[in-house]
């Protein structure tokens, strides 16, 4: 699964006088089975760009490729069903919708595949397992303290199997013992095989060994490429 | 195929508990919503209903009445005007009819006196309809007494009280002997109220109806088939005026809908977000969106009609009854019988359903296209 | 006339139907001005997601127009005591010029709402919107008919005037008026017999070949057009008259009542959805040499092309019981 980012640009507002550039002309190539992490401060594109790469959003020019199939131009009915089965994401504030239990959020984005039933629910009490929270499964959300919310956004991105994982600063809402334990989960997915794209402006996740490359960005631009 | 009722029943699902999540905001428009089924499902069984009995007792009635004009006025008609009548080809049996009202002062209510066709009466008896029996509160031996048309006073003794199953016709019926009628109301032997007539061919009323015209230039035929057409006019019509009335409310109905629907609350706004982020589809937001109104125009739809169902046919339509029956004193217990037409189910979902269904379309839409990356920030 | 609640709601239903039309066209217009799918532009975008509110809209004035359709029939018969010779639905549409039309420019709008909404399935699953334009060009011509559908309707009902009794004449006055005729012109029933044999036969085995091979795409689609036709005048001038078992009542609608068993729907619902199953299918099958929507295509043809069959076939199996069944026998017919 290798993604592939050519001249990407995006701009909010376009033609209007408060026209933003997001990212500008940022080519970029990420490897499978790594650790990828873009740091830079707050402004400088790169949620943005993760949202690009997660087909979140479309960019205003430029290509983004994923295994030689160019998905900028796909409309948003393909674009998700790309997305639902090659990334999962993980969210700065977690997201998780109240009101339902633990095992519901996370069964949640398989929802319009229409899987079997009994199938989607010892799949996602398996992975509630894998991450030491079964015991919560039936317990509304917010009831859970940060490090768990965090553990149960994990289990809801990986609920449909997908290779590339995305974190939008995931440990913005954790001290860190927490996020030292992140940074030892996600060690573990990418021996599992997965691909993994962080983004942080946190000492603790772009110096950890854990991170096989760190890319800087400032003002949509790369500034320092990594590996 | 699987696949597809798969999909619908997780969206359900999410929606169900969805709808439960914000109780309130949705209680409010069911009830709503249910009101304005009640209102319209309420009009429509009821004037079913009233015309579906009249056809009922129209059924028995002749099939032509025949009637004396007199100055654009209906007169008396001689009994011998039966015989030419009666000659035609075609007509089965004819009679000669006594009838007419008397206005009670006392109560301000008419009665209707009628000699009847198949007893024989004493001169002082009287059988009286139960609307009548329950209003002055008399009993059988009781004595009522008639105010006759030279300023006597003629007294009926009360020995029978009629309870047919047709409240509607016999509630205000006073049935007197035909000398008795005829010293009541002063009216000379050989005249009589009106003529009736069967007629075993259908096809046949229209020319029978056409030779009486011709041979009793100054009498009218009047046909049964006729009066049910025009029953059914009136009854259609009262129905439309009443809607018309309401469609100022059903209109209200639907702005309020449309503005229930275009008034997400931040909350919403940010799970269709998180929806869309997780891998969800524009078009799985828009059927899950859809899905929510058709549960609550489902269970609107079949509130109301229940108790629109119990309110007019256990509840005798009491909201309703002055702008449909008409005005009187002598209020018959009208108990209608229940009867569901699918004609009327259809339209009453074309007037409630579908416009909910079509004012939500533009919200919905709306909402369902929240851009996913809103949630990244 | 028009007073009446069931009047109301059809003519109610048809003015939503054409005003969601109306706005689908709309915005069909604008998205046909700017359609661009290779570029990443927010308009592009926003364009894309306006395609489904078009087919939202769409969908449900197809929704709207099915019950309409119900609706009409079953208020044509109800309506039948109100006027002086109606006898049922086929008297009050004999009432005046707008009655048939109304019927028809219906059934158009159903078959054409039903195309729509397949071609509209098709094109969705190719990843590059490859029927946009043609689609929607299709839409600006559904519009003008579903527009006469509505004035045609509001004409006919406006044009109603009930029998009911006049303060002076009373009798005279119906045994007057002609009545309405209450007839329907019809073949000969042999005539029948012999073209809805042929008729069955043909789209039966063009259908069976359209599902293997994609050639058979236009031929199956006017010889479904041509079966409903036949379908339709068997079921006047023939098969009516098994039901009825009388050899002259040829109304197409007193099959649909409660004391025909409501036979009618087993004839009618499987004859409208096969004849709709098979004009989708061929205009699928006409863009399967579109390479994004290829596949799609080849599997939705194969699919409907076996529903139309067997829904034809059951049609025709109905038919038949109905005929043998009865205790009809007439002359000309058999021998």
């Amino acid at each position: 699964m290798r993604i592939a980012l050519n001249d990407v640009h995006k701009a909010y507002n376009q033609g209007r006088p408060n026209e933003f550039w997001a990212v500008r002309g940022i080519s970029l190539s990420l490897e499978p089975n790594r650790v990828m992490c873009l740091k830079g401060a707050s402004g400088s594109g790169k949620t943005t760009l993760l949202s690009i790469i997660g087909c979140l959003s479309r960019p205003t020019s430029g290509r983004v490729v994923l295994d030689g199939k160019t998905l900028s131009g796909l409309p948003e009915r393909f674009l998700t069903e790309v997305r639902r089965h090659t990334f999962g994401f993980i969210f700065q504030r977690f997201n998780l919708i109240d009101g339902l239990s633990v095992l519901e959020n996370v069964m949640l984005p398989a929802y319009p595949l229409g899987p079997n039933h009994g199938e989607l629910r010892t799949r996602a009490k398996r992975l509630l397992g894998q991450f030491q929270i079964a015991d919560k499964a039936s317990n509304p959300v917010n009831w859970l303290s940060g490090g768990e919310a965090q553990r149960v956004a994990i289990c809801r991105a990986l609920i449909n199997d997908p290779l590339i994982l995305i974190a939008d600063e995931p440990t913005a809402n954790l001290d860190s013992s927490l996020s030292r334990e992140l940074m030892g989960l996600i060690d573990g997915l990418r021996d599992s095989g997965k691909t993994i794209l962080l983004t942080s402006h946190d000492a603790d996740v772009y110096a950890s060994p854990v991170v096989d490359r760190v890319v800087s960005m400032r003002d949509g631009r790369i500034v320092e490429a990594g590996d | 195929m699987i696949d597809f009722f798969r999909r619908q029943r997780y969206l359900v699902d999410f929606t169900l508990s969805s709808l439960l999540r914000r109780k309130g905001k949705h209680l409010g428009m069911l009830l709503v919503y249910s009101l304005v089924v009640f209102v319209l499902a309420s009009v429509m069984l009821f004037s079913h209903a009233l015309q579906r009995e009249a056809g009922v007792i129209l059924q028995s009635s002749p099939e032509i009445i025949v009637q004396r004009v007199v100055a654009g006025r209906h007169g008396l008609i001689p009994g011998n005007y039966l015989e030419p009548v009666g000659r035609l080809r075609g007509v089965s049996a004819t009679q000669a009819r006594l009838w007419g009202y008397f206005y009670d002062a006392a109560l301000k209510a008419n009665y209707t006196v009628m000699v009847p066709p198949d007893r024989q009466l004493g001169h002082d008896e009287v059988v009286i309809g139960n609307g009548i029996a329950r209003i002055r509160g008399v009993d059988i031996g009781d004595y009522m007494t008639l105010r006759a048309h030279d300023g006597g006073g003629i007294s009926f003794r009360v020995t029978e009280i009629v309870w047919p199953e047709s409240e509607l016709v016999s509630a205000d019926l006073f049935l007197i002997s035909e000398h008795a009628f005829r010293s009541v109301f002063g009216i000379p032997e050989g005249q009589f109220t009106d003529l009736v007539l069967s007629v075993r061919n259908p096809r046949e009323v229209g020319k029978i109806a056409e030779k009486i015209s011709i041979k009793l230039p100054d009498a009218r035929p009047i046909l049964r088939d006729e009066v049910l057409r025009t029953y059914g006019s009136v009854f259609s019509w009262r129905q439309g005026i009443v809607f018309v009335l309401l469609s100022g409310a059903v209109l209200a109905f639907v702005i309020f809908a449309w503005d229930k629907a275009a008034g997400l609350s931040a909350e919403e706004k940010r799970e269709i977000g998180i929806l869309k982020a997780v891998g969800w589809e524009t078009g799985d937001v828009l059927r899950m969106k859809f899905w929510e109104g058709a549960i609550i125009s489902l269970a609107a739809f079949l509130l109301g009609y229940v108790a629109a169902y119990a309110h007019v046919f256990y509840g005798s339509a009491g909201l309703f009854e002055p702008v449909l029956k008409g005005w009187a004193v002598l209020y018959p217990d009208f108990r209608p019988s229940p009867f569901v037409d699918p004609l009327q189910v259809i339209s009453l979902f074309v007037f409630t359903v579908l416009p909910y269904t079509i004012a939500t379309i533009i919200p919905i839409w709306r909402a369902a296209i929240t851009d996913p990356d809103a949630v990244m920030r | 006339m028009l007073l009446n609640p069931s009047v109301m709601a059809l003519v109610l239903a048809s003015a939503m139907v054409a005003l969601m039309v109306m706005l689908a066209s709309a915005f069909a217009v604008q998205v046909l001005a700017h359609w661009d799918i290779a570029s990443g532009s927010a308009r592009q975008l926003k364009l894309e997601r306006r395609t489904y509110l078009i087919s939202t809209l769409l969908t449900w004035a197809f929704v709207a127009e099915l019950l309409s359709l119900l609706l009409f029939v079953h208020n044509a018969e109800a309506m039948s005591d109100q006027f002086v010779g109606a006898m049922c639905a086929t008297g009050v549409l004999n009432l005046n010029a707008w009655g048939w039309p109304t019927l028809f420019l219906k059934i158009a709008v159903f078959f054409g709402g039903a195309v729509w909404l397949a071609m509209n399935r098709l094109d969705n699953q190719g990843h590059d919107y490859p029927l946009v334009r043609v689609k929607y060009a299709l839409l600006l011509v559904l519009l003008p008919l579903v527009l006469a559908e509505f004035v045609v309707q509001l004409l006919h009902f406006s044009e109603m005037t009930p029998n009911v009794i006049t303060s002076c004449c009373g009798a005279l006055f119906s045994a007057d008026a002609e009545g309405v005729a209450a007839q329907v012109s019809a073949l000969s029933p042999r005539t029948a017999l012999l073209a809805l044999a042929v008729s069955g036969i043909a789209v039966l085995s063009t259908g069976v070949l359209h599902a293997r091979s994609v050639r058979w795409g236009l031929p199956f689609a006017a010889l479904s057009i041509l079966a409903f036709g036949m379908a339709l005048v068997g079921i006047v001038s023939l098969i009516a008259l098994y039901v009825y078992e009388h050899p002259h009542h040829h109304c197409p609608f007193c099959l649909l009542k409660a004391g025909h068993d409501f036979v009618g729907y087993l004839l009618y619902v499987p004859l409208f959805t096969a004849t709709g199953l098979a004009l989708s299918g061929a205009v699928i099958s006409r863009w399967q040499h579109i390479s994004s929507l290829a596949d799609a295509a080849a599997r939705e043809r194969a699919r409907f092309s076996w529903s139309a069959v067997i829904l034809f076939a059951l049609f025709y199996a109905v038919a038949a019981a109905l005929v043998i069944a009865s205790n009809l026998t007439m002359m000309e017919v058999w021998w």
